[in-house]
């Protein structure tokens, strides 16, 4: 087991109302998985994927990732733990934009204090594995979206991370460019990296190993894919 | 690519914003130099004034003038010599040298000089009541006292005035001026007649560009033998403390010395010093004015370009930023507004100051590098401080900002 979630609830406060964005959920995955997470806006997807990813403290219940217990860790720890095993691709790719493709991909190596020389080759390695090599030196805004994605899918694995959590990495993207970022994923998966994906669309989630379903924050049910695809309700 | 790197691409990704509050703190910073520098210029003015004219008291016989005096008119009266023990002994504060003198045109080889009668530093000394200082020749400050120093003129401090205090002086030498000198060819250790008697030249003056260059001086008691006064003096130089002078010194030996006239020869400069004075409360008033926009400034480009950057703060948490690495972010980019608008400003202000300067307080006015040091102080605290707030809100952005979709 390499990642799992022991009875987590999270609540968001505000103006002293307090929403139950998950409620008391219990999730376990294995090494190599590839995980789909569904369900209707607002049902705590972005929330869970947070909490699992060691961002978003639980009020009560653990996450554990390789056996440590994330949010017993202090937050400068937990930033250590997330640099050097998890990576995050996101919706709308959060690329900086001042910086160019390989200055973006070179960012968390520069969190590590990796030497210039080092993240240059691997930059350029990565921009090239996701087919960006003569793309480097582009800021985000003279890219398009797919291929932003991609830079972006190339800095999430600037620190070979085991763990690759996404939040909706088609969702702003056209079918096509979509389906080329859930290929690169689909590789990712193949090298072995336990990958947890939050998606609307169905045929993203059709290439997952395992699909749940989130409704109210709670898991409604547990699929595999390949037996039963999971319904989407038209939203 | 390092922290460095990435604070200088952002920084110059928005140049105008980064162009405005620069501007702020750079305005800020040259207002203070080039005040401050105006200032401290008039101030040195003041003391070279004051340095120049020698002693700021003078007390003179009643019906004398200023003009007499410098003209060493005997004929506008005397005064007795024991007016100096007087005045010593009186307890009154706030004089820091007393040199008596008396003066007398003098024929010598058809031209006309003035001999001075002084008294040397040994007879000075060699009286009971004199405790430190020096009998200055010109009657320059020598060392003022202590309290001198805490007021609003800087006498002393780092400008050395002229030492040209006569220790010892006999009674058959004189001291020359520079100018009569040469008028009269005449060099250390050569010989002068002065009214049938023979004196030796102990040593020739520098010039001092003033009406000293064309005096001989000579022994007080001398002197007064020469001319047969007796026991008679012409003037009283005082080196008074310049707080003691406005806080009524001036009275003070006026009570004491009925038959003399006290004038403070500062009352020339001291509209000079009263403009002093209001420049600098002007300044602070109006530095605190600066420290307040320009911080207000700062802390608004910094709060705002927090909030902009909400979303990269929280995705370079996500990718494992800790909070120490985003403090730095924004710390290290003030320190560089800082320093930039402190030696920017510093370099301005000081170029208006020395280029404006003249048309302003009619003083040449020389940089103070010394302000330098304040100029990045101010600056940098200024940027700081105004970072503190924002850049501590930022560090504890929740990463989970990078999960909106904005
Ligand atoms: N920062 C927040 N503050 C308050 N409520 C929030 C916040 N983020 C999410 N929520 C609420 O928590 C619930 C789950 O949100 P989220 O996890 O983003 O859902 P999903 O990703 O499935 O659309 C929603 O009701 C949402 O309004
Ligand atoms: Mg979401």
């Amino acid at each position: 087991m390499i990642l799992s979630m022991i009875d987590a609830t999270v609540e968001y406060r505000l103006n002293n109302q307090s929403v139950k964005a998950l409620d008391d959920v219990t999730l376990a995955m294995e090494s190599g998985e590839f995980l789909a997470v569904v369900g209707p806006s607002g049902s705590g997807k972005s929330t869970l994927l947070q909490a699992l990813g060691g961002m978003l403290s639980p009020i009560s219940g653990e996450v554990f990732i390789d056996g440590t217990s994330l949010y017993d860790l202090s937050c400068d720890k937990r930033a250590e733990f997330r640099r050097l095993r998890l990576g995050f691709v996101f919706q709308t790719f959060n690329l900086i934009g001042y910086l160019t493709a390989q200055q973006n991909v070179q960012v968390p190596m520069m969190l590590n204090g990796d030497s210039t020389d080092d993240q240059l080759k691997r930059s350029e390695y990565l921009l090239e594995k996701v087919g960006l090599a003569d793309r480097m030196l582009h800021k985000p805004a003279e890219l398009s979206s797919g291929q932003q994605q991609r830079v972006a899918l190339a800095r999430t694995l600037a620190n070979d991370p085991h763990i690759i959590f996404a939040d909706e990495p088609t969702g702003a993207l056209d079918p096509e460019t979509g389906l080329q970022v859930m290929s690169f994923l689909n590789d990712l998966n193949q090298e072995g990296r336990t990958i947890v994906m939050v998606t609307h669309d169905p045929k993203a989630a059709a290439m997952a190993s395992r699909c749940i379903r989130l409704v109210n924050g709670k898991i409604e049910s547990l699929n595999q894919t390949q037996a039963n695809p999971v319904k989407f309700p038209a939203e | 690519m390092n922290l460095l790197f990435t604070i200088r691409k952002e920084m110059f990704e928005r140049k105008q914003q980064l162009l405005t509050s620069f501007l702020t703190i750079l305005l800020g910073i040259t207002a203070i130099v080039s005040i401050n520098t105006i200032t401290h210029s008039s101030q040195t003015a003041v003391k070279q004034e004051l340095e120049r004219l020698g002693a700021n008291v003078l007390i003179l016989p009643r019906d004398a003038t200023v003009q007499s005096y410098y003209a060493a008119d005997l004929e506008s009266g005397e005064l007795p010599e024991s007016y100096v023990n007087q005045l010593s002994n009186s307890g009154i504060h706030g004089m820091d040298n007393l040199s008596p003198k008396l003066s007398a045109s003098m024929n010598i080889q058809g031209q006309s000089f003035i001999l001075t009668g002084i008294l040397p530093k040994n007879e000075m000394r060699s009286k009971v009541f004199w405790q430190g200082g020096g009998t200055n020749l010109f009657g320059a400050t020598e060392q003022p006292s202590q309290e001198c120093l805490t007021v609003d003129l800087p006498l002393g401090g780092s400008a050395k005035p002229k030492q040209r205090i006569i220790d010892d002086l006999e009674k058959d030498q004189v001291f020359i001026g520079n100018e009569a000198a040469s008028i009269l060819n005449l060099s250390q250790g050569s010989t002068l007649e002065l009214k049938g008697q023979t004196f030796t030249v102990a040593s020739v003056l520098p010039s001092s560009g003033t009406v000293d260059d064309t005096r001989i001086f000579a022994h007080l008691h001398k002197v007064q033998e020469l001319l047969n006064k007796p026991g008679t003096i012409n003037v009283i130089e005082v080196v008074g403390c310049c707080q003691k002078i406005f806080e009524g010194l001036v009275p003070k030996i006026n009570a004491l010395l009925p038959l003399a006239k006290v004038m403070t020869i500062g009352h020339v400069v001291k509209t000079q010093i009263r403009t002093n004075q209001m420049m600098e409360k002007t300044s602070w008033a109006f530095i605190s004015l600066i420290i307040l926009v320009g911080g207000s400034g700062i802390a608004n480009y910094m709060y705002s370009n927090v909030n902009e950057r909400k979303k990269e703060i929280g995705t370079l948490m996500a990718l494992g930023a800790g909070s120490g690495f985003i403090l730095k972010l924004f710390f290290i980019k003030a320190l560089f507004l800082g320093l930039a608008g402190g030696v920017g400003g510093y370099i301005t202000g000081t170029a208006l100051a020395v280029f404006l300067g003249p048309y302003i307080a009619n003083i040449p006015v020389t940089p103070l590098p010394s302000l330098m040091g304040l100029a990045l102080l101010i600056s940098v605290g200024i940027a700081l401080l105004a970072t503190f707030l924002p850049a501590r809100r930022a560090a504890k952005v929740d990463p989970c900002i990078a999960f909106k979709e904005i």
